[in-house]
């Protein structure tokens, strides 16, 4: 696994454009510190997003992996162009000529998808730990360390999309071409949604959303719901207006958790089978 | 339609190896699917006596296909490095190799800088990092100028000495001929001959002219060891299948009344015998 590794971590690390890429993806997601010295004037109504509670304990574990997944684009194409360069250069020939076999290449593909999935979730981690001690109106530790569920599912959720990066890297060969791909993906998931809801189940929205929740995009979206409409702000505003606040579930869903890891083992096997049934 | 077609090769210790084919005879495709980046629709390889599988069996293996394939954001070092982790080849080995191809002041240049001479040398460095025991190279002369040509064959046979046994694919007839001991032909898929390179001369040949060579031809047909005739210009051209005596030749036909303004011992090059064998099977 090492040696899989620090095969896999020389190519992307040597290449220029990838390790700008990957310097480039972290100092941004820094910047989500500067969230909190945003300021709303609106006429005399003045606004201090840090004092609104975003980066209260236990919610900002919630509030920063929903902005930080965001930003997983920089590494989708970091992911994508790693893969197809080896297409283009004609090293993945190369390489299993030289004694890499085609489980080890995935494999050695697949870790560094881990690897960067993880090291995105304990940078996002002690980022927001830090943030949240610095804000946080509570700072018991029971209390800090509160939903850490979302940290965990932020992992899932990286893991989940590099692992369709990858494979779509490896099933279309050329990244811009597996990047645009990925748009079209993400597109036909809201046409199906849009027929499901009104074709099929028009009577039923629920019905058409149970469906759709084993799309792979779709189903990782699930996993961290938006976290807007649950900052007390808000939930003033809902109930003055409505009457009742809404009473969505915020949590990661286990059901959410079983699809994602589905749609991760199937991405990567599917890798695998295409590599094994094509003559490079 | 297949590239490749009932195929059977074996290859031994020592020796250096020339698989030789026109362009899309399936060289490659062999190679590629011995090398498992082709995937086979039917039949068996092994290597090694079928000791090991195939990705452990190649990291005892060196291999270029076709054209070199490096990271060309990498230095020269660097690729080889990348090379040693795959093969579990000692990092020490590199120095050696790059000074054995001559590439060892040009360690620390980035690979897309290099000519298509020096990428080709580095890719033979980079198949004999872990000291294989069999190398294996695709057309490694292919689109080199005459120099380059030159300094891979030179490399070919200084690694030929020191034990290595050597598959060389190729479709240049006399890079074979200088570098390989045993021959493989291929045509279409199918093999036509597989043996020693000398084994390919198994017809002699000889060149005759006289005044009259139709009766020359008669003659020659009841000559000892004759196998067949056919006309070269104002020459006559006699295939036979044993040497034979040119001085005797000539006394049989002297006894004939017929005099010979010309005879001479043809020695035919490697590219006559494979146009001919390719053409048999037409």
């Amino acid at each position: 696994m090492k040696r899989l590794f620090s095969i896999e971590f020389q190519k992307i690390w040597m290449n220029r454009s990838s390790r700008i890429l990957l310097i480039s993806y972290f100092i941004i997601l820094s910047f989500i510190a500067l969230i909190a010295s945003l300021k709303i004037e609106i006429g005399s109504f003045n606004m201090r997003l840090a004092d609104q509670g975003i980066f209260n304990f236990p919610y900002i574990w919630h509030f920063n992996t929903y902005i930080a997944a965001v930003l997983k684009l920089f590494l989708a194409i970091v992911i994508v162009s790693m893969m197809a360069n080896e297409y283009s250069y004609g090293t993945l020939k190369q390489n299993l000529i030289d004694g890499l076999s085609k489980k080890e290449f995935v494999l050695s593909k697949f870790y560094t998808v881990v690897a960067m999935a993880l090291a995105s979730t304990v940078y996002v981690f002690l980022l927001s730990l830090i943030l949240g001690l610095s804000f946080s109106s509570y700072d018991e530790t029971s209390i800090i360390f509160t939903d850490l569920q979302f940290i965990a599912a932020y992992f899932l959720k990286l893991t989940a999309f590099f692992s369709f990066c990858l494979f779509l890297g490896i099933l279309v060969k050329r990244s811009a071409f597996a990047l645009g791909f990925l748009l079209v993906w993400n597109i036909f998931e809201g046409i199906v949604f849009a027929i499901l809801r009104v074709g099929f189940f028009a009577d039923s929205p629920d019905t058409a959303r149970s469906v759709m929740r084993f799309l792979p995009l779709e189903s990782m979206a699930n996993l961290i719901k938006e976290p807007f409409t649950r900052l007390s702000l808000i939930k003033q505003i809902e109930t003055s207006i409505g009457g009742a606040a809404n009473a969505k579930i915020y949590d990661v869903q286990f059901v959410d958790v079983v699809i994602v890891l589905a749609w991760t083992v199937i991405f990567v096997l599917m890798s695998y089978t295409i590599l094994k049934k094509r003559d490079l | 339609m297949h590239a490749v077609n009932d195929l059977s090769l074996e290859i031994r210790r020592g020796n250096v190896y020339g698989i030789l084919g026109p362009n899309g005879s399936g060289k490659s495709t062999t190679l590629g699917i011995v090398l498992n980046v082709v995937n086979k629709t039917s039949g068996t390889y092994e290597w090694f006596g079928g000791t090991k599988d195939t990705h452990n069996a190649l990291k005892k293996v060196g291999a270029i296909i076709e054209r070199p394939n490096f990271y060309p954001y990498m230095t020269a070092y660097q690729n080889l490095e990348l090379v040693c982790k795959i093969k579990e080849a000692p990092i020490s080995k590199i120095d050696e190799k790059l000074e054995l191809v001559g590439l060892l002041d040009r360690k620390d240049s980035k690979f897309r800088t290099f000519s298509l001479g020096m990428k080709q040398r580095l890719a033979i460095a980079s198949a004999l990092l872990n000291d294989p025991e069999i190398l294996i190279l695709d057309e490694p002369t292919n689109g080199l100028d005459p120099q380059g040509i030159h300094q891979i064959r030179d490399l070919v046979k200084k690694i030929a000495a020191q034990g290595t046994t050597i598959l060389l694919a190729s479709h240049l007839l006399d890079e074979v001929e200088k570098v390989c001991s045993h021959v493989l032909i291929l045509r279409k898929g199918k093999m036509l001959y597989s043996g020693p390179v000398d084994g390919i001369n198994a017809s002699e040949c000889y060149e005759l002219r006289c005044a009259n060579n139709e009766q020359l031809a008669d003659h020659l047909g009841g000559y000892p060891g004759f196998k067949s005739v056919t006309a070269e210009g104002d020459k006559l051209l006699m295939f036979t299948s044993t040497p034979i005596d040119t001085a005797h030749l000539n006394r049989y036909l002297a006894e004939k009344s017929l005099y010979v303004s010309h005879l001479a011992v043809r020695r035919r090059t490697l590219e006559e015998q494979f146009l001919e064998l390719t053409k048999e099977s037409l």
